[in-house]
């Protein structure tokens, strides 16, 4: 049985007074792509946003066997835990490259960080490109291709992606997807995939949890969910 | 989101007033002259907060330049009274209306300003406002550095019911009135149509502009509206004090009246009371500690008043008001 | 013509003065959104401080550091303590607590030194720089003093880690959060860093208005011009303003409205700037979606 990196016991949040998850959990394997998939308003984001601590919560929050409900999303980043958010959260009026630097910024190894940014001009050659431009003015594909390497910048081990596909181009996704694919093979880097594209998600991770109104209704291996009926009717379109 | 105001109920507390009134009538002839000067000078403030109130309260404008208007009520009354020997009742008048359109004119500019903006625009009105009142080539009317010093009007009558009247006594009632009068005006405006339109302004703007409320003429009316409480204000206080100078209108007039709206606090017609009571008697109390003192404690009441209120000062009396059902006395 | 170069020299001295200012203002506004109305008495505070030294027979430039110092760490204070409980308050709320906090650091200074002028020193010589006419040592050395000091804040935010990391919490804390920057301890810093920046203005301007607890008020509104002028968002817009209201405000003394309406120009200049383009020359126009 492999070791669990993350695991989420009975977590309540919400936004003011509205509450959005009901009491949710989840386990999530050290070294696993996992994906969180569920219709709009399901209470994904809100989820990931939960697990940094970028909203109040109730409940337990358990990363590498340490209590995080109780940090600041600050602190629970220096442990290693990186969030893509939706709306990408570039420095629009920063440079291409001082949004890399600003992803190592806790980092004290810099030999180290110097590689990691030549290993990501590496996996996205496009960002090399324009290291000097201002990221406010680079595409939606590479807005998102600069958000994620941003992220991996730090060495993370647990990666949280908020719908990497969204208004983006069929070949860029297919980019990204290959890219964390291979950060998760290469670099042993988790991942917990929030996908509206269930079909793409459902083939690249292990793990599926399927959320409703925010309550986990399914859950369990890729392949089992795929056979589903309903969720091959009301997902994946057959 | 009800207001006290709106609510149905709809008394007037008269015992009240009757009582107030009472007291307010008999009390000069109890306290010496002096006492009788501060008690006008109290409400005369008192006008001057409900200005306050009207603007920052209800429509949710800020300023820090309130003191400017206070001047120019001053120096109109005071150049009236002394170059053109106009009596000091009908300087009121003129004060109001000339503060009422210069306000209203500062307003039209000013109310595409929100928030810090205005503030700053304001603070800077209060701030530069002594140096043209000592401008030279102005001198002829204001007076310049020096200022202007008028005459102390006498009372008509030698005593009323066979209480002796002097000066001060007789301007207490005259301001007493006046006061009352402005009261009164207050409370019909915030309780019809032009306060339900501030209202809706400050607290749902866009909505109020969708309903069809000229938001940009409301919002320079209530400037317009609170610059004459606050010009009646200062033109009471330049007869009562007999004497305008540049530098009693500095920036921290305006942070006096912002302290005293802050402590009085309520968008009710009392508070400014308390508000007027405390910024007039602070000064003597704790003058007698340093001359700092009284800003110290200003300063001090102004952060602690935040952090004890952090749900803005309208919020907090609407909260009040919901639980202790105030009036809208 | 002589004059007229010595007015623009002197406009170029003071708007060195304006210019750190307006800096200040406007880097706690671009990374909190406030308007810090006690910018003067803080700058006007620390200038006490330094006097304090130099009287207890420090030497002046070690007293400047040490002032330096001191202000920062009050402005980290200040920050932590008074203005993080109302950070996300309504605005009348935060205007009044500044208003408060001016109040306050004007009347401890009052009380502290009294309201007597007090003469503080120049660290640089009466005489004129190399006989040039046009120029005093002190309004060169102001000058300099200025340059080096926005030299060094520029290095600092655009070459190191911490400056970067500024930048970054001033323009979206979401996400500097999410790449582990303590985003309440920047704004300490940049509190930190705007005292500083105040005090070494009030140091410099000290020798020219004199020492009192007023002396920053209308300095005050002359940098709040500044940053109008230059963008109320905009560093560099902010440095370029102090300039030129400072220029301004000299030419304009010396040969059209006198010396005595200079305040009334500050105030034109905001008024103007706040109604015709209040995003200033290079400021961002910001649309509120309804």
């Amino acid at each position: 049985m492999s070791r669990m990196l993350l695991e989420v016991k009975d977590l309540f949040a919400g936004y003011g007074g509205t509450e959005v998850l009901h009491g949710l959990s989840m386990k999530i394997e050290e070294g696993s792509i996992t994906t969180l998939l569920g219709a709009n308003g399901a209470g994904k984001t809100t989820m990931l946003r939960a697990l940094c601590k970028m909203i109040k919560v109730r409940g337990q929050i358990m990363f590498d066997g340490q209590a995080i409900e109780g940090k600041a999303t600050e602190d629970i980043v220096r442990l290693g835990v990186a969030h893509v958010p939706d709306g990408r959260g570039t420095f629009g009026s920063l440079s291409t490259e001082e949004n890399l630097q600003l992803g190592s910024y806790t980092r004290k190894d810099k030999q180290e960080v110097a590689l990691d940014q030549e290993k990501m001009y590496s996996y996205f050659p496009r960002l090399k490109e324009r290291r000097k431009q201002q990221a406010g003015t680079l595409s939606g594909g590479e807005q998102q291709m600069l958000a994620i390497a941003r992220a991996l910048m730090l060495r993370p081990r647990l990666l949280l992606l908020d719908e990497p596909s969204f208004g983006l181009a069929p070949l860029i996704v297919r980019e990204i997807f290959d890219i964390m694919h291979a950060i998760n093979q290469r670099d042993k880097v988790t991942i917990l995939l929030v996908e509206q594209n269930a079909a793409m998600a459902l083939d690249m991770a292990k793990y599926a949890y399927l959320l409703e109104t925010g309550k986990l209704v399914l859950s369990g291996l890729s392949e089992d969910l795929k056979k589903d009926e309903a969720v091959r009717r009301s997902y994946l379109g057959h | 989101m009800s207001s006290n105001l709106l609510s149905s109920e709809n008394s007037i507390p008269w015992i009240r007033i009757v009582l107030g009134l009472i007291v307010a009538g008999i009390l000069p002839f109890f306290i010496s002259n002096y006492h009788v000067f501060q008690a006008s000078m109290v409400l005369s403030y008192a006008i001057a907060l409900v200005g306050m109130n009207i603007l920052i309260g209800y429509s949710g404008q800020i300023s820090l330049g309130h003191g400017a208007f206070m001047a120019i009520g001053a120096y109109t009354s005071a150049i009236l009274m002394d170059k053109m020997n106009i009596p000091y009742w009908m300087t009121i008048p003129i004060a109001a209306f000339i503060c009422l359109v210069v306000g209203f004119l500062f307003g039209l500019p000013a109310l595409r300003l929100e928030g810090h903006y205005l503030a700053l625009a304001t603070f800077a009105l209060a701030v530069a406002l002594p140096q043209l009142l000592k401008f030279k080539h102005l001198e002829f009317l204001t007076g310049g550095v020096q200022g202007i010093v008028i005459m102390k009007p006498d009372p008509p009558w030698e005593s009323l019911f066979g209480l002796k009247l002097n000066s001060d006594r007789w301007l207490y009632f005259f301001t007493l009135a006046v006061t009352l009068l402005m009261f009164v005006i207050g409370w019909n405006l915030i309780r019809g149509r032009v306060g339900r339109a501030l209202i809706a302004i400050r607290d749902q703007p866009i909505a109020a502009a969708s309903m069809g409320i000229n938001t940009p003429m409301y919002k320079s009316l209530a400037f317009g509206v609170s610059a004459m409480f606050t010009g009646v204000a200062g033109a009471l206080s330049a007869i009562l004090v007999a004497f305008v100078a540049p530098d009693s209108f500095t920036v921290f007039l305006s942070i006096t009246l912002l302290v005293g709206m802050v402590i009085g606090g309520v968008t009710s017609l009392t508070g400014a009371l308390y508000g007027a009571l405390f910024i007039q008697f602070i000064p003597n109390i704790a003058d007698q500690i340093s001359k700092a003192a009284p800003w110290a404690i200003y300063g001090t009441m102004l952060i602690l008043f935040m952090y004890l209120m952090p749900t803005g000062i309208a919020g907090a009396i609407r909260l009040l008001g919901e639980k202790l059902r105030i009036s809208r006395f | 013509m002589e004059t007229f170069i010595h007015q623009v020299v002197a406009g170029i001295a003071t708007g060195g003065v304006y210019a750190s200012l307006a800096l200040a203002l406007v880097m706690i506004y671009q990374s909190t959104h406030h308007i810090n109305f006690a910018q003067g008495e803080i700058a006007m505070f620390a200038t006490y401080m330094a006097w304090t030294l130099i009287n207890a027979g420090v030497a002046y430039w070690l007293a400047f550091i040490i002032t330096i110092l001191l202000s920062f760490s009050l402005g980290v204070l200040i920050q932590r303590i008074i203005i993080r409980p109302v950070e996300n308050a309504p605005v009348l709320n935060i205007v009044v607590v500044f208003i408060g906090l001016l109040v306050i650091l004007n009347s401890i200074a009052g009380w502290i030194f009294t309201y007597t002028i007090k003469a503080f020193p120049s660290p640089f010589p009466k005489e004129p720089p190399f006989g040039l006419y046009f120029i005093s040592s002190h309004e060169l050395g102001s000058i300099c003093v200025t340059m080096v000091l926005l030299l060094l804040l520029y290095s600092f935010f655009k070459f190191t880690p911490l400056g970067l990391a500024m930048r970054a919490a001033a323009q979206n804390p979401d996400s500097s959060r999410l790449v582990g920057i303590r985003v309440g301890w920047m704004l300490a810093l940049g509190w930190g860093l705007a005292a500083a920046i105040g005090s070494v203005a009030g140091m410099m301007i000290a020798p020219v208005v004199f020492l009192e607890p007023n002396m920053m008020s209308g300095i005050l509104l002359y940098a709040f011009a500044a940053a109008l002028v230059g963008g109320i968002d905009s560093p560099g817009g902010a440095v370029l303003g102090g300039f030129i209201v400072g220029i301004l405000e000299n030419i304009l003394g010396a040969y059209v409205i006198g010396t005595e309406l200079k305040l009334s120009v500050a105030l034109v200049l905001i008024i103007v700037v706040l109604t015709i383009k209040p995003a200033g020359l290079f400021g961002k126009v910001i649309v509120s979606r309804v």
